[in-house]
């Protein structure tokens, strides 16, 4: 084939015939396994392909997957949630979020309830929006709650250099953005002594597509040479999803652990360096930023810099923002289906006090997360 | 992963900030502030994600992957076919072996 | 209307009504069975259908409100949705659209000329249904009461085929979808505020009977008859898996959807069978009715399919199946419909 079409780069990687021609060549490869392997898709994104398009039916019984933390919402711990809640709630105050925060539950609801409630919030599809909204509303201050992994944060900073440029007077930011390679890490090798992270059962990661795009495969760089676990940096379409489970297999089977790009037409090692230069410019890490359900993670969360304190939410309303952390709930397990050493139904809470209407941890909030997956699929994965 | 979807530039603002992308039929503006001046040209493929241009699609490398698949294809095809001739040949009900 | 009852999931009543509780999924369902089923209880209100069969089965008839902003939208405005709402849901039991009222409450301010356009919409289809108004109201709000326009109507049909329901499936029943779907949802997206999508999408947004007319002239005898509005065509299939007992068993790659449609679902990450589409309708038939239903249904809509047969594999449960081999249900979708990012 000589031209390139856009329908090529969606039919092509979801090509039923493929998907079926991995699967069996991962079966073949899988035979000679010594034993069986566990991979764990980092990003919700993986998750929700893999669940979708009923990836696990296609593999042996040997070759497993170990559901990760899900999506940057569902791992907030429950008092940053009640922020953007009290902050909703505030007099004269616009806060502008992505659809994703709608139905997380914090101690007083969620943003679907304070809306409910009379405050003002709006789910946009684009930051930028936040601009206009801040213009047609000159009375009113715009709150961006923003939230994302490495893939959503260089739009963030976007923002912050626009608003600061074009000085309007009436955008302020709650940073939520979090990172991938830091929670990889607390999954295998825990900051926590108090963690039993030693009896992990993670065996390779198949690594996030776009975050990738944006950071570059250098970011996992550590995991092949300092913690023996293969990466495999795989897109997101399910033909994507299955080479990329082929490549990790191969690399048992071949003896090799080494950090491999199945996602080679978007993804390189650098990264967008321009992307990444803007979010060095206006963010800075948090040394510690609390997940849900797996406590406090270091260096995985970002913040605004000292010097635009002025844009700095936090900051601003700080006198009303609650600063206790809220323990989870302390039958919640997810920090050991995380790591692959307790499985969805051997929680004491699980379908009980938490499911996903009402749901606890992280892997029930995340509507693709482990829990949550299993109560919906159960009898048919 | 984070929700970004392969798109085809059909134009670009005169300052470069913006371009317009269509997806399948449907067209949007996106921002090209994270992209270096002069890098994304019309009919450039790219990904979208909230409204910005993440990054170019290297052409090359998707054709690569495309023609891996073909090749598996073909790979397996050949398999079955060599397959579905062994267990003919192995039939008890045919009367004469293939040659 | 357009319910269900009993879904068997326990959810606990909230405090106030947020805008989930309208989105004619699960949250909706919840809304209608704990407030108005509850002190309405009535063996004509249980039954659930599309419109209530009265009369001893002789009659249909239903109400609906409409609130869709924007008012004018690509192919249609909120006048053509009110008279193809109601009398579509008419259409759905096998009646014929007869008698109409119509309702409205109209924001102080709102321009004559605008008013007077939407009323001429909803005059062109009624012709097309063959049906009239009978009987109004009226009502003007100070600025600020609601945005715009609401309207209400409702509508009295003489039912043609009798029997059609939404418990009526069997094993080995086919589902059929008369056209392209989630094409009115996807139009509403693209045309919100905020995402503007440049497209040439218009609503599917149209008067069904006359192919319900069509289908029983044939002698087709129609089992199961709904049109996909709020939950889309994953509403409906829900719906009538747990009204039978049945599972519906669909073809994934056969569910028709357009070129644009499936743009916009990419964009904002929805899928195109929870969109709410206004003149585009589900059927289930019998087995040996199939072949001459889809012939029929493509004289309008080339692309009107069959996707899915009925089973006894999960009871109650929308199985979808894959060209590759794997199956996952396909749930009712829950909560407001939002562009996500993971």
């Amino acid at each position: 084939m000589v031209e390139l079409e856009l329908k090529n780069l969606y039919d092509d990687f979801r090509d039923g015939e493929t998907i079926k021609a991995y699967a069996k060549i991962i079966a073949e490869d899988a035979a000679k396994l010594e034993k069986p392997i566990n991979i764990m898709e980092v990003c919700g994104g993986h998750t929700h392909t893999i669940m979708k398009f009923g990836l696990p039916q296609l593999l042996p019984a040997n070759v497993n997957f170990i559901h990760g933390p899900g999506c940057p919402v569902c791992i907030m711990p429950k008092e940053r949630i009640d922020h953007a809640y009290v902050l909703a709630m505030q007099e004269g105050v616009i806060l502008v979020t992505l659809g994703d925060m709608i139905k997380v539950p914090g101690s007083n609801g969620s943003l679907q309830d304070a809306r409910a409630k009379g405050a003002d919030v709006r789910f946009v599809y684009s930051p930028m929006e936040c601009i206009k909204i801040a213009e047609e509303n000159t009375d009113k201050k715009v709150i961006f709650f923003a939230i994302g992994f490495e893939t959503t944060t260089p739009m963030t900073a976007v923002l912050v250099e626009q608003v600061i440029k074009q000085k309007i007077p009436n955008v302020f930011f709650h940073i939520n953005h979090v990172t991938v390679p830091e929670v990889m890490v607390e999954l295998i090798d825990s900051r926590d002594v108090h963690v039993d992270s030693y009896n992990n059962e993670i065996d390779a990661f198949l690594g996030p597509s776009h975050v990738s795009v944006i950071s570059g495969s250098k970011i996992y760089d550590k995991f092949p040479k300092d913690y023996g676990r293969p990466v495999v940096v795989t897109g997101f379409e399910p033909v994507d999803a299955m080479q990329g489970i082929s490549m990790i297999v191969k690399q048992f089977v071949e003896k090799r652990c080494e950090l491999e790009i199945q996602y080679k037409r978007v993804v390189n090692h650098d990264g967008n360096l321009k992307a990444q230069e803007l979010i060095g410019k206006y963010f800075e890490k948090m040394s510690l930023f609390r997940w849900r359900g797996l406590g406090n993670v270091p260096n995985s969360g970002l913040k605004l810099r000292q010097e635009f304190a002025e844009y700095d939410a936090e900051v601003l309303y700080k006198s009303v923002l609650p600063i206790a952390e809220i323990e989870d709930h302390k039958l919640c397990i997810c920090g050991d289906i995380l790591r692959g050493m307790a499985k969805p139904q051997e929680c004491t809470i699980f379908g009980t006090a938490c499911k996903p209407t009402t749901p606890i941890g992280s892997c029930m909030v995340s509507s693709e997360g482990a829990c949550a997956a299993y109560y919906k699929y159960g009898n048919l994965l | 992963m984070c929700l970004s979807i392969p798109s085809k530039v059909v134009k670009i603002s005169e300052d470069e900030t913006m371009c317009t992308v269509d997806t399948m039929g449907v067209q949007r503006d996106a921002n090209l502030m994270m992209m270096e001046n002069d890098d994304v040209k019309i009919g450039d493929y790219v990904l979208l994600h909230i409204g910005f241009v993440m990054n170019k699609i290297d052409e090359e490398e998707a054709i690569a992957s495309i023609e891996t698949y073909k090749e598996i294809l073909e790979h397996m095809n050949e398999q079955d076919r060599q397959a579905a001739i062994l267990e003919d040949d192995e039939c008890p009900n045919r009367e004469t072996k293939a040659p | 209307m357009q319910h269900t009852i009993n879904m068997g999931t326990y959810y606990k009543m909230t405090k106030t009504i947020t805008i989930a509780h309208g989105n004619g999924g699960e949250e909706n369902n919840e809304l209608i069975k704990k407030i108005f089923y509850k002190n309405f209880e009535n063996e004509i209100l249980a039954k659930s259908e599309d419109a209530a069969v009265i009369e001893d089965g002789r009659l249909a008839f239903t109400t609906d409100s409409f609130t869709v902003s924007p008012l004018f939208f690509p192919g249609g405005d909120i006048g053509k949705l009110a008279v193809c709402g109601t009398c579509n849901d008419l259409a759905m039991m096998g009646a014929k659209p007869k008698y109409m009222t119509c309702s409205v409450i109209i924001e102080e301010g709102f321009a004559t000329r605008e008013l007077e356009k939407i009323v001429k919409s909803m005059k062109k289809e009624l012709e097309i249904n063959g049906a009239i108004v009978v009987s109004g109201d009226t009502k003007v709000v100070p600025k600020g009461s609601i945005d715009k326009l609401f309207i209400n109507t409702t509508g009295i049909g003489e039912i043609q085929q009798k029997g059609i329901s939404a418990s009526a499936l069997q094993e080995g029943m086919s589902v059929l979808v008369s056209r392209d779907v989630g094409t009115h949802g996807a139009t509403i997206f693209a045309a919100r505020e905020g995402i503007e999508l440049d497209t040439s999408l218009q609503t599917d947004c149209a008067s069904l009977y006359p192919q319900i007319e069509k289908l029983i002239n044939a002698g087709i005898k129609i089992v199961a008859l709904r049109d996909a509005t709020r939950g889309g065509v994953s509403a409906v299939l829900n719906e009538w898996a747990k009204s039978s007992d049945v599972c519906i068993e669909v073809q994934e790659e056969s569910i028709p959807v357009s070129q644009e449609v499936r743009g916009i679902c990419e964009m904002l990450g929805f899928e195109a069978v929870d969109l709410a589409n206004e003149g585009t309708f589900v059927l289930a038939v019998n087995k040996e009715d199939e072949q001459s239903a889809l012939t029929l249904l493509q004289e309008t809509h080339k692309t009107a399919t069959v996707i899915a047969t009925v089973t006894k594999e999960h009871i109650a449960k929308v199985l979808l199946n894959s060209s590759w081999g794997t199956k996952r249900f396909l749930d009712l979708p829950t909560g407001e419909l939002l562009p996500r990012i993971c």
